[in-house]
């Protein structure tokens, strides 16, 4: 029995990325409940705005590294961010002045809208390969590692490493830094707390003279700037490939929902629900299960409940579960 | 104009666009549209079924499809006798075990109440999942080990196995055409499944679930090899139409084909796709036959009645649920004999091939441009934006080319926008998608 070792290798394999993983699909969540919440409807585009900011942050990196700027010890990405936001935020506005103003204005049904969304997410996956091509990118440099599993075995004299890969230390600081800019954001500025109004009932706040087109651009302002920023933590963390944003697409609805769509902290609990269902399902617990149980109980095969290859079958799963049993989500979220 | 006449106008128009493409291009490739057309004039009726007649948002498509491509295999395939005998009974057994786990699960959840009941569902799932896996995963293993090159799976039920003639040429084997059904039997099955859990959620929910059931089906036939080899993709399915080469070995064909004025070659291709053509062109008729019939009759009527308003047609006494279930059922079938038959066009399946924007969102786009809640309209849709997706590349390739005139051959901008062209279909489908629904949201052919 050796609980500590145990628990070193539980932090390495499964709490680490789990916690990153679950970051990034917060931020992501975070997006789709706010456009639920305002403008009501389900952003199909939403994984592709997370493609097409990313692959903005990107230049934007090349640019920078050619000009011989880069960001010390941090990814130089990081650096690249804002330009990367700034033109998804252009974008995003230019798409609801060109595409879903009409639709708002025409006050047509919610299913509609996210038929839109799904033409605007053809549009934007084909612009997002037009630019920047189907191949795997990895763009992350500065340091790898925050702590290697190397020195952490030679600081602590333990068995197990514990590995903290820069980008894991970053998404978790970026994502709590965005989370708070938010939340104060929504609950202490003027437009914030309109936007809550408009998302509580939009009757009463259009009545109390809270401007909606107002309200409108600020969301996809923000959406489009948390979109980025998951987009860009998800690609730092693993690498960038157009098709796996459109995938990230389930997990992250997935979250919205089992926190309860429309609910800003809802959508941070699915997160993190979902990313440490997956990573706990997925993996193969032999190498924790060692330390802990006795050794002639030790396990033949990898304990591994189910493949890796499984793991949106874990998020579907998840939903399904909440849907059936709590159907507006952990948190309330709005029921329509 | 009337409607009749614009409608047999529009069928023109895509029978043109055939035209051209076959003088310009070929005729083989002409009928390879066609048939590809076909099937997705079928699938586009599914969808239609589902979301004009009843409103219900299914983004699953593809998963359906692809049970269907599976159904071609398991009933196609020659039975692996080895594996049969190495790992069968214990891959069933525990298939068995599982089903009976959750079967299990449910039944105590309805007689047990209070704590009993959360500690008595968990405990039988938890104990149920390792004794499942205990079982399940031993004759996987057994299975995958027979010949894993070439089998390392059950195989299918043809035990009639391939037909040659004298000349050991390949003949067709017309056992394959009962995939057919049974794709859309596999399809309703797993459609049944779904719609016992996630109809009478929110449409937006039943969206999520249809897309991860998708994911989750893909997900299954690329890992579970015993059953159809995963990404090892399983070649050589029977046909039910003649081979090109046992017609070119034919000396009445080459006659034939001379008298046609065709080398063999050309005429044979060409006639093993008229023979798909004539195939596909009658499941589609047949399917479009009962589609229309279903449309008229009471029950269409109820159908649109509960799509338009579900609280006054529950308040007339309709079963709302019941009979979502029932077509969701029905199109989902329908998108399961359409994915059998385009496994069976290809001859092969590959899980790795099945893509969301290709087999669940363009078929939207063909719903949506063809008139949602039209039959004519989802087989207008189906042919039309197909041919469009196909030409699309081409068409690309030609304005970037246009486009890059100018520009020294060999920079970087150029080659770029060269390499580009093949990622204009999704943009093309996108726009049309939205021009249709800003400019014309009833689509081509709108709902009576």
């Amino acid at each position: 029995m050796d609980y500590l070792n145990a628990l070193v290798a539980f932090l390495n394999f499964v709490f680490v990325p789990g916690l990153a993983y679950g970051a990034q699909l917060a931020i992501g969540a975070l997006g789709v409940t706010l456009i639920y919440g305002i403008l009501r409807f389900s952003n199909f585009a939403h994984g592709d705005t997370m493609a097409f900011g990313t692959a903005m942050t990107i230049i934007g990196t090349n640019a920078l590294l050619a000009l011989g700027i880069t960001f010390g010890p941090l990814p130089t990405a990081l650096l690249a961010l804002p330009f990367g936001i700034g033109a998804t935020i252009l974008l995003v506005l230019f798409i609801d002045w060109l595409v879903y103003k009409f639709y708002r204005d025409q006050k047509a049904k919610p299913v509609i809208l996210v038929i839109v969304s799904m033409g605007v997410m053809f549009v934007m996956n084909g612009v997002v390969r037009f630019i920047i091509g189907v191949r795997d990118i990895q763009f992350a440099d500065g340091e790898r590692f925050l702590i290697t599993a190397r020195d952490f075995k030679e600081m602590t004299g333990l068995d197990e490493g514990l590995a903290i890969k820069t980008t894991q230390a970053i998404t978790v600081v970026v994502a709590l830094i965005a989370m708070a800019l938010l939340f104060w954001f929504l609950n202490k500025t003027r437009t914030g707390k309109s936007m809550r109004a408009f998302s509580d009932n939009e009757d009463l706040a259009l009545l109390s003279g809270i401007n909606p087109d107002w309200v409108v651009k600020v969301t996809w302002m923000i959406v489009a700037a948390l979109a980025t920023t998951a987009g860009v933590l998800y690609g730092l963390d693993k690498s960038f490939k157009a098709f796996t944003y459109f995938q990230l697409l389930l997990p992250i609805f997935a979250a919205a929902i089992v926190g309860g769509l429309g609910n800003p902290l809802g959508a941070i609990a699915g997160g993190f629900v979902i990313a440490f269902s997956e990573v706990t399902i997925t993996y193969a617990w032999k190498k924790v299960l060692v330390y802990l149980l006795p050794e002639n109980l030790e396990p033949d095969g990898l304990v591994q409940l189910m493949s890796t290859d499984y793991k949106f079958a874990v998020s579907f799963a998840i939903l399904i579960i909440v849907l059936l049993f709590k159907p507006t989500g952990l948190f309330k979220g709005q029921s329509v | 104009m009337n409607p009749a006449l614009k409608n047999t106008l529009l069928f023109c128009f895509v029978g043109f666009l055939l035209l051209i493409t076959g003088i310009l291009q070929g005729w083989n490739s002409a009928l390879f549209i066609l048939n590809m057309g076909l099937v997705s004039s079928i699938l586009a009726l599914g969808v239609n079924l589902q979301w004009g007649f009843a409103g219900l948002f299914n983004i699953g498509v593809m998963g359906f499809v692809a049970l269907g491509g599976l159904a071609t295999v398991l009933v196609g395939m020659p039975p692996v006798g080895e594996a049969w005998s190495a790992g069968a009974l214990q891959v069933f057994a525990g298939l068995a075990l599982g089903a009976g786990t959750v079967v299990g699960a449910v039944v105590i959840r309805k007689k047990l109440v209070g704590r009993a009941r959360t500690f008595g569902t968990l405990a039988i799932l938890v104990i149920g999942f390792f004794v499942f896996r205990a079982v399940f995963d031993a004759g996987v293993v057994a299975i995958e080990a027979v010949d894993p090159a070439l089998t390392g799976n059950l195989g299918g039920i043809n035990i009639f196995g391939p037909h040659r003639d004298a000349n050991d040429m390949l003949l067709p084997d017309y056992f394959i055409l009962l995939a057919w059904p049974m794709g859309g039997l596999l399809a309703a099955g797993a459609a049944w499944i779904i719609g016992k859990t996630a109809l009478g959620l929110r449409s937006d929910y039943l969206a999520i679930a249809t897309l991860g059931i998708a994911e989750i089906i893909i997900a299954v036939m690329k890992n579970e090899d015993w059953l159809a080899r995963g990404v090892k993709n399983v070649n050589g399915l029977p046909r039910p139409v003649p081979y090109e080469v046992t017609l070119q070995s034919d000396p009445g064909f080459i006659a034939r084909a001379a008298s046609w004025g065709l080398d063999p070659v050309t005429a044979s291709t060409i006639y093993t796709k008229l023979c798909y053509t004539v195939l596909f062109a009658a499941v589609l008729l047949i399917l479009l036959w009962l589609a229309q019939k279903a449309l008229n009759s009471p029950w269409g009527r109820m159908m649109r009645a509960i799509r338009d308003n579900e609280t006054a047609a529950e308040a007339m006494g309709k079963d709302v649920t019941a009979r979502h279930l029932q077509i969701f059922i029905l199109g989902s079938a329908i998108c399961g004999i359409a994915g059998a038959m385009m496994t069976t066009l290809d001859g092969q399946l590959t899980p790795t091939s099945y893509q969301p924007l290709r087999f669940t969102f363009l078929i939207w786009v063909m719903v949506i441009v063809g008139g949602s809640g039209n039959n004519f309209g989802s087989v207008l849709g189906g042919l039309l934006i197909w041919w469009l997706w196909v030409q699309v590349e081409p068409m690309g390739l030609w304005v970037m080319n246009l486009l890059t005139s100018g520009l020294a051959d060999g920079s970087a901008l150029k080659d770029h926008m060269i390499e580009s062209a093949a990622h204009m279909r999704l943009l093309t489908m996108g726009v049309v998608l939205l021009l249709v629904l800003r400019f014309s949201p009833r689509g081509l052919i709108p709902e009576r």
